[in-house]
């Protein structure tokens, strides 16, 4: 293995077809941050259609061309703009931007190993992500518009392309750069669970991993038990769309004309969808959360609380995760009894998500609160996860469901819990780890300002939209004007609509302190953070191998901080224990 | 040449910000980590921002809260909106407890540099306690809201008024059962002409089957006149497949039973939606191409509508049109039926007025849509 260090590389085999993870981390992040790029300027248009309905503005020509005449944006590409905005950010920013970024750099190092399992297959989990991002971005620019049936793609919409222009040429597009994603996923997947399970450097038993591992891992096998199933679903629509099976259709009637198709079901297609959807949900969130304990810990100064608790309730609500996905389909006329055993299991989680957040705000209790980018991101983080999660106790029970389902109630909610959260975690991760990846520090002032805008405009936006769905404004809608009882909700429109631009160019702070960090930062030392994990033990120049020498030996967890009777307020994992000296956890 | 210069604008400007940047930098001295100093601005900025999400919260609650959550206007409706306030009333709670906590504890434990954290690792007490309360609460939460599940979908429906709720790309189409309370069975391959619902019936067998001969007789001369093969060839294709139709058609009608063709006699199609205070409905939902849902917020009721199946929604309207008008203070006021799951371009503005009134009211309204029964179509 040593022999790695030495190996002369050009730039092929260096920069694009890299086998190493710190690089092929890299390539996730920045790939991941284009499409969230992407993703978020597709919402700033379309939150200034919802502000100004019908309103012509030049801003959505320039963008739009021909989908918004004159400046008023066509229903047509407002539908696809929700759709890919959806997509992207759930798929491409959340799942493979977050895991992919950070179980590649992280895993390694933190388990301890050279490098990933395979590097071959991770290599190749990159190129069916970034095959998958060039598919995606073509579909944009296709003669009749992108896919637009919701990212939730619910067959006859999604099937039948006279139904909508984006059920067209755009939706095959959408069908084919997810397969490659499913692909992607599923390599990458298997090699990081592979390489927790078997890479573990001496010492480094499953009790002694950071919770980042632990959260990391769970994420995996989640991916590998569920994206086949979306898979399976995607295969089949495909099949409905292009070769006139009826696994999905039946009885429709469309332009005058009564489809071939008998006997399907597209109540099924939901099933085999939220089946994926649901853990889904949690392969976003369970990183963010493995990412913030070590981040909170650290920054607290102080040991995570209840660490066993903390594992615990990774894998109770990943177990759960499988068997709640009904709760989507409440009013689809799916059988009442079966709804209620889905009210049942989806309440459940609320308790693991409760052992969590009290473990995190237990973590910080009298601890020495260093207050970096990264921990303010990761509070954050703990209080959307409070705001978000406490309203899926009304979405999670069928009888208010009825009054909620599909408004921007819903739209509230899993902004704030699962979108706000994973991209807070995100966020906490890149500034926390940046002097891991690219040897120097990001800019701590631009940080501050970028955390401030960040929290107040990602709360202005998401709070009063709980307040549109009450008033049962369906999601997805174009314009609310079409209805008299809506009409009063014009200014909370435009308050949402003030906070998410704003929100999002604040993100060009962010975006300046990344790129100019990279070149001209402040060079790191070894160990910034002063961090008690294995991936601050390796030299600051990043070599292949990760160590130069042997790997180092793991004598202790991950967490202790401001341990009585040490010298310093953090002790890494590969001090030996001193003589008498407990291991507590 | 104008986007050129745009650009070359653009990376000039950026420049430029680098490098009052890093001046800004150099004359600061700052270094560029974390200090005391730091801890504190940042420690103060979030207390304050916990103050200013609660007051946030509170301030969003004076401004919107009677502007939202329509006024309920079924029997149910009270039942929901009490486990909704039950609900809710808890959330609140633990916002307003957990949320001072976390900004409260970040505030009060920020970094200073001759500080030592405590070292704490766990506490099984605690996490038994606060494992077991949570629980608790949630199985009262649980058992709760299945009671009121359970009210909403197992009601006696025996005596229920039928009404079918059609949905297409975009508009909504209501069938009353008419004097049997019984609909006559519908397929859409049945839909043609007046007959936008497929119901079938002798009515609109013989309608559909004489305007599909009309069009055949019609091909067939269109044939006899024709010199071009490619055209013949088409108009051959064009009758085989109204053939075709025409015997799909008289399959589906023989093989519907006769007390089902009997009672699609008396079905009532319409455009609007009436139904009577106080008399429980059942709604039989169905749909001609994608799904669509029919959700009705002041009736709390909602409830997919899929291509291929039927599914259903009963429940007892409680407020007329006129009284809600009243109560509401709002002479413009009208019951609505909206679409809720995305179906199309159009998606937005795909409604029914719904109308709810005094028993005679509807008797009498019945009786003006004489024109739209299926026997007399």
């Amino acid at each position: 293995m040593s022999e790695h260090g030495h190996h002369k590389e050009n730039f092929f085999s260096k920069y694009v077809f890299s086998l190493d993870h710190k690089m092929i981390s890299k390539q996730f992040l920045i790939t991941g941050m284009v499409m969230g790029v992407i993703a978020m300027v597709m919402s700033a248009l379309f939150r200034i259609q919802l502000a100004n309905p019908g309103e012509s503005n030049s801003i959505l020509s320039t963008f739009l061309g021909r989908w918004a005449e004159g400046g008023v944006m066509s229903p047509d590409i407002y539908l696809s703009l929700v759709t890919i905005h959806g997509t992207i950010m759930v798929f491409f920013v959340l799942t493979g931007g977050l895991s992919g970024t950070f179980a590649n750099l992280l895993l390694p190092f933190q388990v301890g190993a050279r490098d990933m399992a395979s590097g071959f297959l991770n290599m190749l989990s990159y190129w069916f992500f970034f095959a998958s991002c060039v598919v995606m971005i073509i579909s944009l620019f296709v003669q009749s518009g992108p896919a637009s049936a919701g990212w939730t793609i619910y067959p006859p919409l999604s099937a039948v392309p006279e139904t909508i222009s984006g059920s067209g040429l755009g939706m095959t597009l959408w069908l084919v750069s997810m397969t490659l994603f499913i692909v992607s996923s599923l390599l990458g997947g298997l090699n990081y669970i592979v390489t927790v399970l078997n890479l573990r450097t001496t010492g480094m038993s499953m009790t002694r991993l950071p919770l980042t591992v632990w959260a990391l891992l769970v994420t995996a096998i989640l991916g590998v038990l569920s994206f086949p199933v979306l898979l399976s679903a995607a295969l089949l629509l495909i099949f409905d769309r292009s070769f006139g099976t009826s696994f999905y259709l039946s009885d429709i009637l469309v332009q005058g004309e009564v489809l071939s198709h008998a006997g399907g079901n597209p109540i099924l297609f939901q099933h085999l969808f939220w089946f994926l959807g649901h853990p889904e949900v949690y392969i976003v969130l369970l990183p963010a959360l493995g990412l913030t304990s070590e981040i909170i810990a650290t920054n607290s100064r102080k040991p995570i609380f209840g660490y066993r608790a903390m594992i615990g309730s990774i894998l109770a609500i990943a177990f759960l995760s499988f068997i709640v996905w009904g709760h989507h389909m409440f009013i689809t006329g799916m059988n009442p009894f079966l709804g209620s055993v889905f009210v049942f299991t989806t309440l459940l989680i609320a308790i693991p998500s409760a052992i969590k957040v009290f473990n995190y705000i237990a973590t910080l209790w009298r601890g020495n609160l260093q207050f970096t980018p990264a921990m303010l991101f990761s509070i954050g983080l703990v209080s959307t996860f409070i705001t978000g999660g406490l309203t899926g106790l009304i979405l999670g029970d069928s009888a208010l469901d009825i009054n909620v389902h599909d408004t921007y109630f819903v739209v509230a909610h899993f902004h704030i819990v699962m979108g706000l959260s994973a991209i807070f975690g995100m966020l906490a991760g890149v500034y926390h780890w940046f002097p891991r990846m690219y040897g120097r520090l990001m800019n701590l002032k631009l940080g501050y300002i970028h955390f401030w805008g960040t929290f107040i405009c990602a709360y202005g936006t998401f709070f009063p939209m709980h307040f549109l769905g009450m008033a049962g404004l369906p999601r997805r809608y174009y314009s609310n004007s079409a209805f008299p009882m809506f009409d009063n909700l014009v200014d909370i429109n435009e308050i949402v609509s003030f906070f998410a631009i704003a929100g999002a160019l604040i993100q060009v702070v962010f975006f300046f302190n990344f790129f100019y960090s990279i070149f001209r930062g402040t060079p790191s030392p070894q160990n910034p953070w002063k961090s008690n994990t294995l991936e601050w033990t390796a030299p600051v120049e990043r070599i292949h191998g990760n160590w130069s020498g042997e790997i180092p030996a793991v004598h202790r967890w991950a967490y202790d901080y401001s341990k009585p009777g040490m010298d310093d307020d953090f002790v890494p994992q590969t001090v030996p224990l001193k003589k008498g000296e407990e291991e507590h956890h | 040449m104008i986007k050129v210069l745009i650009v070359l604008v653009a990376i000039v400007f950026v420049a430029q910000v680098v490098r009052i940047f890093e001046l800004s930098n150099l004359i600061t001295k700052t270094k560029n980590e974390v200090s005391d100093r730091s801890n504190h601005i940042n420690g103060v900025l979030l207390l304050l921002s916990g103050i200013g999400l609660l007051a946030f919260f509170f301030w969003q609650r004076a401004e919107w809260m009677d502007e939202t959550l329509q006024v309920a206007a079924s029997e149910h409706g009270p039942i929901i909106d009490n486990l909704w306030d039950t609900t809710m009333g808890l959330i609140i709670v633990v916002f307003l407890i957990l949320t001072p906590m976390l900004f409260g504890i970040a505030f009060f434990y920020r970094g200073k540099e001759d500080k030592k954290a405590s070292y704490i690792t766990h506490n099984n007490k605690l996490e038994f306690f606060w494992t077991a309360i949570p629980a608790v609460v949630l199985m009262a939460l649980i058992s709760y809201g299945l009671v009121v599940w359970g009210k909403i979908v197992n009601q006696d429906i025996s005596d229920a008024m039928v009404i079918e709720i059609y949905a297409k790309q975009f508009s909504w189409t209501a069938r009353y059962a008419g004097d049997d309370n019984k609909l006559g069975r519908a397929d859409v391959r049945f839909v043609g002409g007046k007959n936008e619902l497929g119901v079938i019936s002798q009515k609109t067998k013989e309608n559909q089957i004489s305007a599909i001969e009309k069009k055949i007789i019609n091909l067939n001369l269109d044939l006899k006149s024709s010199e071009n093969p490619a055209e013949k060839k088409l108009i051959t294709k064009k009758i085989d497949k109204l053939e075709k139709q025409k015997k799909t058609l008289i399959t589906y009608f023989i093989t519907t039973p006769m007390d089902k063709l009997l009672s699609a006699e008396d079905d009532v199609v319409t455009k609007e939606l009436h139904l009577p205070v106080g008399k429980k409905v059942l709604f039989k939902f169905r749909s001609q191409d994608v799904i669509h849902s029919a959700y009705l917020p002041h009736f709390r009721v909602q409830m997919n509508c899929v291509p291929g199946t039927t599914t259903q929604f009963a429940f007892t309207p409680t407020i007329t049109t006129v009284d809600m008008k009243k109560e509401l203070n709002d002479e413009s006021f009208e019951y609505v039926m909206l679409c809720n799951k995305i179906c199309g371009n159009a998606h937005y503005n795909m409604q029914m007025k719904v109308i709810v009134e005094t028993e005679e009211e509807y008797n009498a309204w019945m009786e003006t849509q004489n024109n739209t029964r299926i026997s007399n179509l």
